[in-house]
């Protein structure tokens, strides 16, 4: 197997990752790992149709200026032992050595079953963007923009502009609480913050408060879908449905490796240091604040890596100050019991091997409920389902087992 | 820009270098990329390679995750959809 041996390794070239990177490698060898093909991760995600925005470009150019490593498209998928890591490659594992390591694998969207969301037209609202940007035409399709967070008027704006006819955003969160969040983020003078918030929203895009999609219908594809809207119910037709309540941190490295998880992700103490020696968290993977957040966060990882205290010391009241916003997001964000409602006998909840709600039922733990079942033993391993059982049953996600993703059988041999 | 020549079922196409699979699969009309375990049509979901919803055969090799790969000259896609 090849390996490769550097002084601090960095997995998630987002922008808490190359923050990472930038600040570490002033004074040593670093290389990132990432599974997506170039440097962005989700905010700054590039593509047929998307180029990185400057402050992206000067952090990728200073990482290239620095020969700072990259190994893009590869997933981290096992550590056999301390101070490594597996790295997988179309179907090639690759063994990464380091003396730090700093996780940054950022976050993913939560999805909440209800009828109809495996139809096709039906995205994650993060995920019809990241589609877009890698040259998906939405150009005159009506779209209906729902779920809850900060990303839903972003979305809607970002597909706007690329010719998308959208509807309107459904937003769970009532009309006071998301006046509260905007004037909560008075305070923090970002750009970030701006995008997303809604009262600022342009104009051109319309805002229906406590709103939850309770069905998308249509046969094979979603051709409308039923809305609940503060308890009255419409029917809206579209062409897709973007829908996702917030996000949730990836936690299965940090897990792996053994690090203490708490309420808002991998815990880390002011050096961004987790419970593990030599393993710092950055970013979206320690909780869901944004890029800013991230990206102080992944700077005082590096700095704090390569033992250069003063940097770090700098930059914690920076990094405590957006972690207020970060208080005030999941505030604003909480989904509540409504979407239980909806889900229905024969709702899927585990997309990968098919178990509706119903199944489940049946079941106190997830644990049971997947050696029953085969929910979450799927390829995608419970990101999907785990946050989705988490709220509909209380269930808590229990370990994690390598690889941390697929890999092909031939591929496990060579490991 | 640049722009690749591939198949999807069998088909031909051309698109810009940098699409991802998964979107020149939607953008050639088709929805259905797998068939679920249950036999169900399913097409691409989280757009960020975590809910391998957008499996599909490239070059004769299964199970891939059209949303993280781009267009290749010459590749081959095939879905599991039947047109
Ligand atoms: C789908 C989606 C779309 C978003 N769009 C926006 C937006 O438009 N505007 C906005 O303000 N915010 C957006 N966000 C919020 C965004 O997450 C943050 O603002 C920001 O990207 C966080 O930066 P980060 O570096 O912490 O994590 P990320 O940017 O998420 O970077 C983490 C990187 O690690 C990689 N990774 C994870 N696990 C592994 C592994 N095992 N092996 C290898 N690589 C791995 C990921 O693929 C990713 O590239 C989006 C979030 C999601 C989930
Ligand atoms: S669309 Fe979810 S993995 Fe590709």
């Amino acid at each position: 197997m090849e390996t490769i041996d550097t002084k601090v390794l960095v997995v998630g070239g987002g922008g808490a990752g190359m923050s990472a990177a930038a600040a570490a490698s002033r004074d040593c060898r670093v290389t990132i790992v990432d599974d997506n093909p170039h440097y962005g991760g989700q905010i700054w995600r590039q593509g047929v149709s998307e180029k990185a925005p400057p402050e992206a470009l000067e952090l990728i150019n200073k990482l290239e200026n620095r020969s700072v490593g990259f190994a893009p498209g590869t997933t981290i998928v096992d550590s056999p032992e301390p101070k490594a890591l597996i790295g997988s490659r179309a179907g090639k594992p690759t063994l990464f050595r380091f003396e730090k390591l700093v996780i940054a694998t950022g976050a993913r969207e939560r999805f909440i079953p209800f009828p109809g969301w495996t139809k096709q037209g039906v995205y994650g609202a993060g995920g019809l963007q990241a589609l877009v940007k890698a040259g998906l035409d939405v150009a005159g399709k009506r779209i209906i923009v729902a779920g809850t967070g900060p990303l839903l008027v972003a979305v809607a704006e970002y597909l706007q502009r690329k010719g998308a006819k959208v509807s309107f955003v459904a937003e769970l969160a009532g009309k006071a609480r998301l006046l509260r969040f905007g004037i909560g983020l008075v305070q923090y003078p970002s750009k970030f913050l701006k995008a997303c918030s809604f009262a600022l929203a342009p104009s051109s895009i319309s805002i229906r408060t406590s709103s939850l999609v309770e069905e998308a219908r249509g046969g094979r594809r979603v051709e409308s879908i039923r809305l609940n809207r503060h308890g009255k119910i419409e029917e809206h037709e579209c062409d897709i449905l973007a829908i996702g309540y917030h996000l949730v941190p990836n936690l299965e490295l940090p897990t792996l490796l053994g690090c203490d998880i708490g309420s808002e992700g991998a815990m880390v103490d002011s050096y961004q240091r987790t419970s593990v020696a030599d393993v710092f968290a950055a970013g979206e993977t320690t909780s869901i604040g944004g890029i800013e957040l991230s990206c102080v966060e992944g700077q005082i990882a590096g700095y704090a890596a390569t033992g250069n205290k003063e940097s770090v010391k700098r930059l914690v009241s920076k990094r405590n100050k957006l972690r207020g916003f970060s208080r005030i997001l999941k505030k604003t964000f909480e989904i509540d019991d409504r979407l239980k409602s909806s889900v229905k006998a024969e709702t899927m909840v585990c997309r990968c091997e098919d178990v509706s709600y119903e199944t489940l039922l049946e079941f106190d733990n997830w644990r049971d409920a997947k050696l029953q079942t085969r929910c979450g033993m799927g390829p995608c391993q419970g990101r999907i389902c785990g946050p989705a059982t988490e709220y509909l049953f209380d269930w808590s996600p229990d370990g994690v087992r390598p690889p941390l993703f697929p890999v092909r059988v031939k591929e496990l041999g060579d490991l | 820009m640049k722009s690749v020549g591939l198949t999807i079922d069998g088909e031909e196409f051309e698109f810009a270098e940098g699409t991802s699979v998964a979107a020149a699969v939607l953008n050639s009309g088709r929805h259905e990329f797998r068939r679920s375990v249950t036999g169900s049509a399913r097409s691409a979901f989280c757009g960020m390679g975590v809910c391998y919803e957008c499996r599909v055969t490239i070059d004769g090799v299964g199970m891939e995750k059209s949303c993280q790969i781009y267009v290749a000259q010459g590749m081959r896609i095939q879905t599991d959809g039947n047109y």
